[in-house]
């Protein structure tokens, strides 16, 4: 495919000089590079984009980046320190490389770009960071949902600050116990479905008015001639209700714990919601990993070739790139020392590339597979629709074909923890590929990553405890000794005691406990 | 699109998070950095660098699936020999699979915490103080400093010294009337004016004449000189710098098992910290004694073990020795550490004393005398009542106030670093026994 590209380059005679020819590069080259880029991104790839702000910064300021979440202004707390010291560590040894950009889902867009690059990384990092990045943020629809990004940096500052003013009140150690607490329950902190909105007046009683004219419209004497059962589960309308006044079940535990804890103060309440709203906005990002890496690194490959072709970078810088490119896109084999789970780039890219394949040159397996775009000519269009309105759950489900399973040489292992054995239950082959991309669809679910908590009563009549189901699935049930210490935090900001029963086809599998150490105050 | 330069931006955005992560894990790293100094070698000891800390007290927990039990399902990349229904045996750990693993992967069964040496120190020698150190002396060997006296007019071009070298090209030029390049630039375009629009002949040529008088002087004037140059002038005066000799003192008679070593090797290694700390060159002399003292070098001292009976006053005849031929107290400063269990002839413990009265104590800055027992046996004083030893009794009555000794009994691993610190605790009056 590299070599392709380049032949038909060198058949093409050039259209315009290179950008660049060495590896320095300046302020000026690098607006000319993204003038160049942007041009090709929005005639061929149509691409939509926030404005962009590229910001240069050493690697020192890399590092800094690292330990906030690449933010660019974030609350002070020890558990970034800790993951600079461990960052700075690993980089200080040579054990581990910087990144070369991080870009930020804001409007406008902040794009870091470190200062070492040289002026093909540069050009590459515009074209993957800048362009490529920067329209999935702003078309996706998971990002459009939950973050907002013209305020994002807003509400960063307003955290910072706030954060900062309360470590001044209440003291760092007081701060710090929330949100050691808060961060516990981060993954838990999140909505996961478009919240219902509270019934107004009006709506209760048409509600009203429409179940009556029902029960009206089918009245039938006879039921009445029924012999009453005595069969069935009696509901307990008292718990019914009580669930109800509190918005039970609830998954979101932060924001149970933000409304309805019972002894917190009101800055406290706020220190939650700032990390429950920081939760949600990095949502979108852990649903998108595959999507959002193969969109970026479809863009700047495609960007770079044409570049390349209308002579505006080097044979030479092309090569750098390619370097590069493909030791992004590399995937170890299951049982290569490197392997360390499926590289969200590679297989993004793989797809990305194949739907194009799927919608120029079909074969007869594709049109079976993709009856919808397959042979459709227009592939920026079905991927664009593809990252506008999926995510990699469903992405993988609906456009993973039997050429990228196949190329991948994916397979399916079941692990049942009854049998001593684990089982090849499909392959790259006819009646696997299915199956395959059904499990990978999975795998990539955060749904099914994260275990399924959901806060489902209060002993409000007893000692006030909080009981909390996990919804087991397929047997397996949380680890013990951190649930322990994640309970205990949960209970310091409820107050009271908390249990955790761990329930699977209505049975209970285990138990958890967590009483507070102390109460907040 | 904007293009930002952050590169000037204040570093060190991450340091009060740092300091967060520091003061945190704190205690962690103190107990780490304590642990670490029992495992090194006396003279390596403050090597700084990296201690373990166990990542549970740093740990961020969280709500995740364990790693075993129920039925899991993987998608591998790169199958080459199977086909479904296949049976593989289950790998040792794990399915060998990341993906359900921890999040990002990351392994946190322990974290390493890169310390400076100061920090490392910082830690371990909090609120200690050397008692009484003094005698400063001007040595010969490497004990020079360098400092700025002004300037000369020649040297190596490196140590040139460009400020003060224009400040005299300007002078000169200023007293010369070098021609400023701003007005001869001046008279240029407006000769150049005149002459494209051929005016005023008489102005070209009085232009013309001040041009090229003004040229020659600036061709004759350069515009630095050999005389302006100035090379900045270093002096180099020796420095007095404080040094120490450390003795240590063990009794290495059969009495002594390896558990005891270990309790004075762990004093002894504190000791050699806290003086590298104050001085910039530190002496250790090993001295072993039985019923006859030697000087041997380090390994020898903590693990070779001789027979014979004990007489304490062997060894410090032998310091007195090696002080009096090395180490000239009117240069040094000597600090003594002894350590022993206490079994001493008993006709001997007279003699020591003496010696300790007369010679060493006079000439040393501090003299530790360190009893160590027999593990657990010792701690319970209280049910057998032992008999404090004959020498612990001798040594007892030597003690005054405003003498530079101090003793203690140490029984067990964990009681050496409150003893030290008792001993060197930061206070006014030193060096008190109870």
């Amino acid at each position: 495919m590299a070599l392709k590209s380049l032949k038909k380059s060198a058949s093409e005679p050039s259209k315009s000089a290179p950008l660049f020819t060495g590896r320095d590069w300046d302020f000026p080259l690098l607006s000319r590079v993204y003038d160049a880029i942007g041009e090709i991104a929005e005639k061929e790839l149509q691409l939509d984009i926030y404005p962009n702000q590229i910001e240069v910064i050493s690697s020192e300021q890399m590092l800094d980046a690292y330990a906030s979440t690449g933010m660019p202004l974030f609350y002070k707390h020890w558990s970034f320190g800790k993951h600079f010291v461990r960052n700075e560590t690993l980089y200080r040894k040579g054990w581990q490389g910087l990144a070369y950009e991080i870009v930020i889902n804001s409007s406008p867009c902040i794009v870091y770009i470190m200062e070492e690059n040289s002026a093909t990384m540069q050009t590459l990092v515009l074209a993957h960071a800048a362009f490529g990045h920067n329209h999935f943020f702003k078309n996706n629809y998971c990002f459009k949902q939950w973050t907002d990004a013209t305020s994002i940096l807003d509400y960063l500052d307003f955290a910072k600050k706030y954060v900062a003013s309360c470590e001044d009140r209440y003291g760092q150690e007081s701060v710090e116990q929330i949100l050691d607490a808060a961060h516990a329950l981060m993954s838990h902190g999140v909505h996961r479905y478009p919240g219902k909105h509270a019934l107004d007046l009006k709506f209760e009683q048409r509600r009203l008015e429409e179940r009556q004219a029902f029960a009206e419209q089918h009245f039938s004497d006879l039921w009445r001639t029924l012999p009453k059962t005595a069969a069935g589960p009696k509901r307990d309308h008292d718990s019914d209700r009580r669930r109800q006044m509190l918005g039970l079940p609830e998954e979101n535990i932060l924001y149970f714990l933000e409304k309805n804890a019972p002894r917190l103060a009101g800055w406290q309440r706020e220190l939650i919601r700032i990390v429950r709203q920081i939760a949600q906005y990095f949502y979108p990002q852990r649903q998108t990993k595959v999507m959002n890496e193969g969109c970026a690194t479809f863009s700047h490959y495609r960007l770079m070739t044409r570049l390349h072709e209308s002579g505006q970078i080097t044979d030479g810088s092309f090569m750098e790139f390619l370097h590069s490119h493909t030791s992004v896109v590399f995937q170890p084999e299951y049982d290569d020392p490197r392997y360390s789970g499926i590289n969200p780039y590679a297989l993004g890219f793989a797809m990305m590339e194949d739907i194009e394949r799927i919608a120029t040159q079909p074969t007869a397996e594709d049109r079976s597979f993709f009856p919808d775009f397959a042979g459709c000519g227009d592939a920026y269009g079905v991927m664009r629709d593809a990252w506008a309105n999926y995510r990699d759950e469903s992405f993988i489900l609906q456009f993973l074909s039997p050429a990228v399973i196949r190329k991948q040489k994916l397979f399916r292992l079941v692990d049942d923890s009854e049998d001593d054995e684990i089982v090849v239950a499909s392959i790259h082959d006819e009646r696997g590929y299915k199956a395959v991309r059904q499990s990978l669809s999975r795998q990539f679910d955060v749904g099914r990553q994260d275990p399924d908590i959901q806060v489902a009563d209060v002993d409000l009549a007893g000692d006030r405890k909080l009981i909390l189901h996990h919804n087991v699935v397929d047997g397996v049930t949380l680890e013990a000794k951190d649930t322990a210490k994640v309970l205990h935090h949960l209970a310091n900001l409820w107050g009271y005691d908390v249990k955790l029963l761990e329930i699977e086809d209505g049975d209970t599998v285990a138990a958890h406990d967590g009483s507070p150490s102390k109460a907040f105050r | 699109m904007h293009i930002i330069d952050r590169r000037p931006d204040p570093g060190g955005k991450s340091l009060a998070n740092r300091q967060r992560f520091m003061r945190r894990a704190r205690a962690l790293v103190k107990q780490a950095v304590r642990e670490a100094s029992g495992s090194r070698k006396i003279r390596e000891i403050d090597g700084g660098g990296a201690v373990t800390i166990p990542a549970d007290g740093v740990h961020e927990p969280s709500f995740h699936a364990g790693r075993d039990g129920g039925m899991r399902d993987y998608v591998l990349p790169g199958n080459k020999k199977f086909v479904s229904g296949d049976r593989i045996q289950r790998p040792k750990q794990g399915a060998g699979s990341g993906s359900q693993g921890s999040a990002d992967g990351e392994g946190e069964d322990s974290f390493r915490f890169v310390l400076s040496r100061d920090e490392f120190l910082d830690l371990f020698l909090e609120d200690l103080e050397l008692p009484n150190l003094a005698k400063r002396q001007v040595m010969g060997d490497a004990a020079e400093k360098r400092h700025p006296a002004g300037f000369k007019t020649s040297g190596s071009p490196a140590s040139l010294s460009v400020g003060r070298t224009m400040r005299r090209s300007l002078s000169r030029r200023i007293a010369l009337k070098r021609p400023n390049p701003v007005e001869l630039e001046a008279m240029r375009s407006e000769l150049a004016e005149l002459e494209a629009a051929s005016g005023d002949g008489i102005r070209i040529a009085t232009l013309r004449a001040e041009i090229e008088r003004q040229e020659r002087r600036a061709r004759v004037i350069p515009f630095i000189d050999p005389v302006d140059l100035r090379y900045r002038r270093i002096e180099v005066t020796p420095e007095p710098i404080a040094r120490a000799a450390m003795f240590c003192l063990m009794d290495v008679s059969a009495s002594m098992d390896e558990h005891m070593k270990d309790l004075a090797k762990r004093f002894f290694s504190l000791l050699y910290l806290f003086l590298t700390r104050r001085y910039k060159q530190v002496e250790i002399i090993f001295i072993r004694h039985t019923h006859e003292a030697k000087e041997v070098d380090e390994e020898t001292f903590f693990h070779s073990r001789e027979s014979g009976g004990t007489v304490i006053s062997s060894a410090l005849i032998e310091m007195a020795k090696i002080a009096a031929l090395r180490f000239p107290p009117d240069q040094w400063n000597i600090y003594a550490a002894q350590a022993s269990d206490g079994d001493n002839l008993s006709s001997d413990n007279a003699r020591s004393v003496a010696l300790l009265r007369e010679t060493i104590l006079p000439m040393s800055q501090y003299y530790a005398y360190l009893q160590v027992g027999r593990g657990d046996f010792d701690r319970e004083d209280g049910v057998f009542a032992r008999q404090e030893t004959t020498l612990w009794r001798a040594y007892q009555e030597l003690i005054r106030p405003n003498l530079p000794m101090a003793m203690r009994k140490v029984n067990d691993r964990r009681d050496i670093y409150p003893v030290f610190r008792e001993l060197f605790e930061r206070r006014d009056e030193t060096a008190e026994a109870r």
